[in-house]
């Protein structure tokens, strides 16, 4: 479904990723996990269209799209939950969502559902989305990603600086999205948690794929020295 | 009594105008924190636009925007795709000299076009229409349009930024210019439909304005600081605010030139400066 092919980025001169391989089929729930600053935002980053990247780096059911704009690929069916939620503080609850289907692809997601995923939203629908808690802000983040109908959704650190009850919330919603047939990327700072939700697990260091590989299959000795490196 | 009463009145009424000429100047420093210092420019270019409509089509000035408000959409539209939309992102400087060198060049082609000549629009009449309302207190009917458009104009554009999915991305772009591209926002294309729209504001104001005064190419950036000072007084981020710091400014002027025919431009000067001294969020900021 999406792959990626010797995926380089550059913040300037500074190279954040250094010929990145991976592939994802659709159906499955992929992980990616690293230490801060090995090259998962700046991946997720490329992937989405935010970074520059060569044309036939990234590829979305056979096409290229590397270097399209953000829009684009988001209208192919690419969404991404962004670390730090990013709701927009000037926008309400319901606003936010709405601006997540700005760009409508058909299909099932609409307000109704997103509502039935997460009933606390309609309660605070007419909110400002600054009064929301951060684990309510992260499934209004889901919730408006949603809304665009993607095929494949990314979600960027959705557990950092939530409770761990919180996560475990967030993280049971995700079961009854991908069963609407979204393919999941997670990307995650929780090892173990990452290694739980996913079929298959990526791990980046320094900007380059350090081990991948079945989640059920690694071994915490395989996934701790390619996650540290030691 | 009554006289101090009828200033004020006519300073609402200029505070009308000046509203007009701040809007799109408000708009798009809201979505896109863009600071155009060609925007006075654009006012006067936009009234010799009108001028050269009227004289080509024997249209009236107000139905000339008819012809000249699509122009100058496309213009802003054309003007911020293709030039201002390379200046943005990150440092607020590129944008302030590029619209510098805007207005110098906007100044230079009309010199050379139209030479320094003051001119004038005619609407034949309407602008000396007035009603009398007795103490000694008379409302010019055209000074009362330019206010009423004025008014709609803020109705309109709150609408749009209140209830369209267009208004909901303006809103959004100023808060999170990056954000909104993952929600499938063009952001280009929506730049440039800001300035499309500012520069729509821009071509109403400028009839309005010719139609006033008279207009010469260097008269610009005087129209820029009135624009300017509305916005500031009014507070950033609400167009009602736009609204009533073009009337603060308005009557600010009124009263100055009622006490001296020279200290007009100065009270309202006077007036800007005490709301950066006391109140720098402005009058009226937003505060949802």
């Amino acid at each position: 479904m999406l792959s990626t092919h010797h995926l380089t980025a550059f913040y300037g001169d500074f190279q954040a990723l250094f010929g990145i391989d991976l592939e994802i089929s659709a159906g499955e729930v992929m992980a990616i996990i690293g230490a801060n600053g090995a090259g998962k935002s700046t991946l997720l980053k490329a992937v989405t269209g935010l970074v520059p990247a060569r044309r036939e780096a990234v590829r979305f059911e056979g096409q290229p799209i590397g270097g399209r704009g953000a829009y684009e690929i988001l209208a192919l069916g690419i969404a991404m939950v962004p670390e730090g939620r990013r709701l927009f503080p000037s926008l309400s609850v319901e606003e936010n969502l709405m601006l997540g289907g700005y760009c409508k692809r058909p299909g099932a997601w609409n307000l109704q559902r997103v509502y039935q995923l997460f009933p606390m939203l309609r309660e605070k629908r007419l909110a400002p989305s600054t009064s929301l808690s951060g684990g309510q802000q992260q499934m209004a983040s889901i919730a408006r990603a949603l809304m665009s109908n993607p095929k494949l959704l990314i979600c960027d650190e959705m557990s950092l600086g939530l409770a761990p009850i919180v996560i475990k919330d967030i993280y049971d919603a995700l079961p009854s999205i991908a069963a609407e047939g979204i393919t999941l990327i997670i990307v995650e700072q929780d090892v173990g948690l990452a290694m739980r939700v996913s079929n298959r697990l990526y791990c980046l260091q320094e900007g380059r794929v350090s081990l991948s590989g079945k989640s059920q299959e690694l071994t915490r000795e395989q996934v701790s020295q390619a996650y540290f490196g030691i | 009594m009554a006289g101090w009463a009828d200033t004020v009145i006519q300073g609402v009424l200029l505070g009308g105008l000046y509203a007009l000429f701040a809007m799109g100047l408000s708009l798009i420093f809201g979505v896109m924190r863009l600071v155009n210092i060609a925007h006075g420019d654009l006012i006067v270019l936009a009234a010799y636009l009108a001028l050269v409509v009227v004289d080509a089509t024997g249209l009236g000035p107000i139905s000339a925007l008819a012809v000249c408000v699509p122009l100058m959409f496309l213009f802003g539209y054309a003007l911020q795709r293709g030039l201002l939309n390379f200046t943005l992102g990150g440092d607020i400087l590129p944008p302030l000299l590029v619209t510098f060198g805007l207005s110098i060049i906007i100044q230079n082609g009309l010199l050379e076009l139209f030479s320094a000549d003051p001119r004038a629009l005619r609407l034949g009449g309407l602008e000396t229409q007035s009603f009398r309302l007795g103490a000694g207190i008379v409302v010019g009917q055209f000074p009362l349009l330019v206010l009423g458009v004025a008014i709609a104009l803020t109705v309109g554009i709150e609408l749009l930024f209140a209830y369209t999915p267009l208004g909901r991305a303006f809103r959004a772009t100023s808060d999170d210019p990056e954000a909104v591209r993952l929600m499938g926002v063009n952001d280009r294309h929506l730049y440039a439909l800001a300035m499309g729209i500012a520069l729509t504001i821009v071509s109403v104001a400028a009839v309005f304005y010719g139609v006033r005064t008279t207009f010469g190419p260097s008269d610009g950036p005087d129209r820029l600081l009135f624009a300017f000072e509305s916005v500031i007084i009014g507070g950033l981020g609400s167009f009602w605010g736009t609204l009533a710091g073009g009337i603060v400014l308005g009557i600010a002027q009124a009263v100055g030139f009622r006490l001296d025919p020279g200290w007009g431009v100065l009270t309202g000067h006077l007036a800007f400066l005490a709301v950066l001294l006391f109140k720098p969020s402005g009058l009226f900021p937003r505060t949802r």
